[in-house]
């Protein structure tokens, strides 16, 4: 047998492959952490692990959500562990296999310079990383199991149990009819959201950023700031003061403005349609600086003379905006210009500050303005129905990763790190 | 039609347009203003330009609500999560861009991923993780949450203009005996201030402006930020303070406003450096 099994083999247990390999060292680490591992967790994971299998048992005892949260968090223990495991196993091996080809090991000291050199990256990734496991991933892992439970209003512990119902959750979104039609009206309405708002913010955008680039414009600077306004107040101010402007009785709005001339109150805050009206424009009001500040960036740098050569050749200003100034400001803005598409489409903000999402419609459970993310938001908070709720998250997430995985996939970067 | 009248014509049209669109934006401001400045609490009787202003409600802001302490716990939380992010940030993304180690590949791709979905989606699972680690109701759950979810995004921010720094400026200090935290401290970092100025701006503003995970975690008065202390402010009985909102939204958007008209170009600089490469 040569050394490398029997070093990988002796690794079952930790450090005794490595004690094999005569590294004594390295295999009292090893078998030092490997007790420590077992010591501390034993307990935990075993709990943890029947409590994910089983979602407790026996009421009131078991918390069911408690024990959906401990099982996920040792399932990330185990994940960690089953790592080390492995790289204990892939030592031991690699030692074993320089000594079959009559290498000589490292000594102590050149260990530890490797162990330095090779554990610098992760202990700079490290802390960013565990933080991001738990504040991020765990989430994401919690809200994925629970679309897989009856977990509602009427299921919740410490009262009763909650169980893995399997696809259920999903089932019942499409076939229950109320289920059903608010989905498919708050996904319409989502998506008509997602491209009105967002088109209309970056048309008015370039728009207003070629009007403020011609050169015998004066008072340019002024006109600029001014515009730049709505950036720069931070947006939950400014949707709330749109609310009060809105308001159906005493909002500025129906009173002062439609008023004066002459147009009866419009109930922008309790008819589902006016409400929309209202929120596409408060978001092009929002949005516009933005684009148009990063388009007179690219206008300023697009060289004067290609606008001389098409006047020569007899261009009309119209022809000069389509063939030049478009597709420049296109090209170079396209990629920022479509996170702002994924940003409304998760644009929580502005439809939930401005009327909660309301106003409330009939034979549905969402509001009439309600986007996925908003209603995922009224489904925990409000109607305690969790389960529904993850189950909207995960066809969420799903919807947005396929999206943006296959825009990412035309980018270069991402070809540049080899990664598809 | 000579050039000159159809100049002027442009011109004209030009100032109408851009006139009409600084009334739209100003107007909500102003209006803000003028009703901060307006006697009583409710709307109904509020004209854009009060005719006897007082200065009531800013007294009432600061003798009966818990304003001034929102206003400090939300600098406080965006100063901390600012300070924290650069950190966590710059470390990650500096092993990303010149290290080679097991995984690095995958956690781009996981950072790529993580960074699409956005955090609040599993407000849930935040709840039930800070009441089970004992932080529901304080800051430090909060600033945890908020820096978690701003490393993905802005760890490639920072690993994208990382990567257009020389590798040979690395590798001379590494014949010259420079270790790898030196040549971070040393080299790197001072070359890489204009993203990581950018990153901070970005992660100040970004908890300033969340209101979803402040409403969740959060729930005493006193520990409160100030878009849920300003939203709750309107949203328990509509209309009988509004005014007093007024007041508290001007003193919030006048000195952010300036800050942020000061720092603008930043925000554009950072953002193209991370679209156009990204």
């Amino acid at each position: 047998m040569t050394h490398r099994k029997t070093a990988a083999l002796l690794s079952i247990i930790p450090g005794l492959g490595q004690f094999y390999n005569k590294q004594w060292v390295k295999g009292s680490v090893f078998l030092f952490l490997a007790a420590c591992y077992f010591i501390a967790f034993l307990d935990f994971l075993n709990i943890g692990l029947w409590g994910i299998v089983t979602l407790g048992t026996e009421v009131p005892r078991d918390h069911s959500i408690f024990l959906l949260v401990n099982g996920v968090i040792s399932l990330i223990v185990v994940a960690i562990g089953l790592g080390f495991y492995v790289l204990n196993f892939y030592d031991a091996y690699q030692n074993g296999k320089k000594r079959d080809m009559g290498l000589q090991l490292n000594t102590l000291r050149e260990q530890y310079h490797n162990v330095i050199d090779k554990g610098f990256p992760y202990l700079m990734v490290g802390p960013g990383f565990l933080l991001l496991v738990f504040v991020v991933i765990f989430p994401i892992i919690f809200m994925l199991l629970l679309s897989f439970t009856n977990y509602n209003l009427y299921n919740s512990p410490p009262n009763k149990l909650v169980d893995w119902v399997g696809l259920q959750t999903f089932i019942e979104m499409f076939t229950l009819d109320i289920w059903r039609e608010t989905f498919i009206s708050v996904f319409a309405w989502t998506i008509i959201w997602t491209f009105t708002a967002t088109t209309l913010q970056i048309g008015v955008g370039i728009f207003l950023a070629v009007l403020l680039n011609q050169k015998d414009l004066k008072f340019k600077g002024l006109m600029r700031t001014l515009l730049i306004l709505p950036w720069a107040v931070p947006a939950f101010v400014s949707i709330l003061i749109f609310s009060g402007l809105f308001n159906d009785t005493f909002g500025a709005i129906n009173n002062d403005i439609l008023a004066a001339v002459g147009i009866d109150s419009i109930p922008w805050m309790t008819d589902p349609f006016y409400t929309k009206i209202a929120l596409i424009f408060i978001q092009s009001w929002l949005g516009f600086p933005f684009v148009m500040a990063m388009t007179t960036g690219v206008l300023q740098s697009i060289p004067g003379e290609l606008y001389e050569a098409a006047t020569v050749d007899g261009a009309s200003t119209w022809d000069k905006f389509r063939k030049i100034t478009l597709p420049m400001i296109l090209f170079t803005t396209a990629p920022i210009l479509i996170t702002q598409y994924t940003f409304n489409f998760n644009n929580f903000n502005v439809i939930y500050l401005f009327n909660n999402g309301g106003p409330a419609v009939p034979d549905q459970n969402a509001g009439g303005t309600d986007i996925l993310i908003s209603w995922i938001y009224n489904l925990t908070m409000t109607s305690a129905q969790y389960s529904k709720a993850a189950a909207v998250t995960v066809m969420l997430s799903i919807i947005i990763v396929s999206v943006a995985l296959y825009n990412f996939r035309k980018t270069k970067s991402f070809k540049d790190e080899g990664m598809i | 039609m000579s050039i000159k009248t159809a100049n002027r014509i442009r011109l004209t049209l030009s100032y109408l347009i851009l006139l009409g669109a600084i009334a739209v934006v100003i107007y909500p401001i102003v209006w803000v203003v003028g009703s901060s400045l307006n006697p009583g609490n409710s709307l109904s009787s509020s004209t854009i330009i009060p005719e006897n202003a007082t200065l009531d409600h800013y007294r009432k802001l600061f003798a009966e609500t818990e304003y001034l302490t929102w206003y400090w716990n939300t600098l406080k939380i965006c100063f901390i999560t600012m300070v924290l992010s650069v950190i966590f940030i710059g470390l990650t993304a500096y092993a990303f861009s010149r290290y080679k180690f097991v995984g690095r590949k995958n956690g781009l791709l996981l950072f790529l991923i993580l960074q699409m979905i956005p955090q609040f989606v599993a407000i849930l699972a935040i709840y039930i993780l800070a009441f089970q680690v004992g932080l529901l109701d304080t800051h430090l759950a909060l600033i945890l949450v908020y820096v978690g979810g701003l490393i993905p995004m802005n760890t490639y921010l920072a690993k994208n203009y990382y990567d257009t720094i020389p590798k040979e400026l690395d590798e001379s200090a590494r014949i010259d005996g420079a270790g790898h935290f030196r040549i971070f401290w040393q080299i790197i970092l001072p070359l890489s201030k204009p993203i990581l100025a950018v990153i901070a701006l970005f992660s100040f503003i970004s908890p300033f402006a969340d209101f979803i995970l402040a409403s969740i975690l959060i729930s005493s008065d006193d520990k409160q930020t100030l878009a849920v202390g300003l939203f709750n402010m309107i949203s328990n009985k509509f209309g009988n303070n509004f005014t007093l909102f007024a007041a508290g939204s001007v003193l919030v958007a006048i000195p952010i406003g300036l800050l942020f008209l000061s720092l603008q170009r930043y925000f554009i600089s950072g953002l193209t450096a991370g679209g156009t490469k990204g």
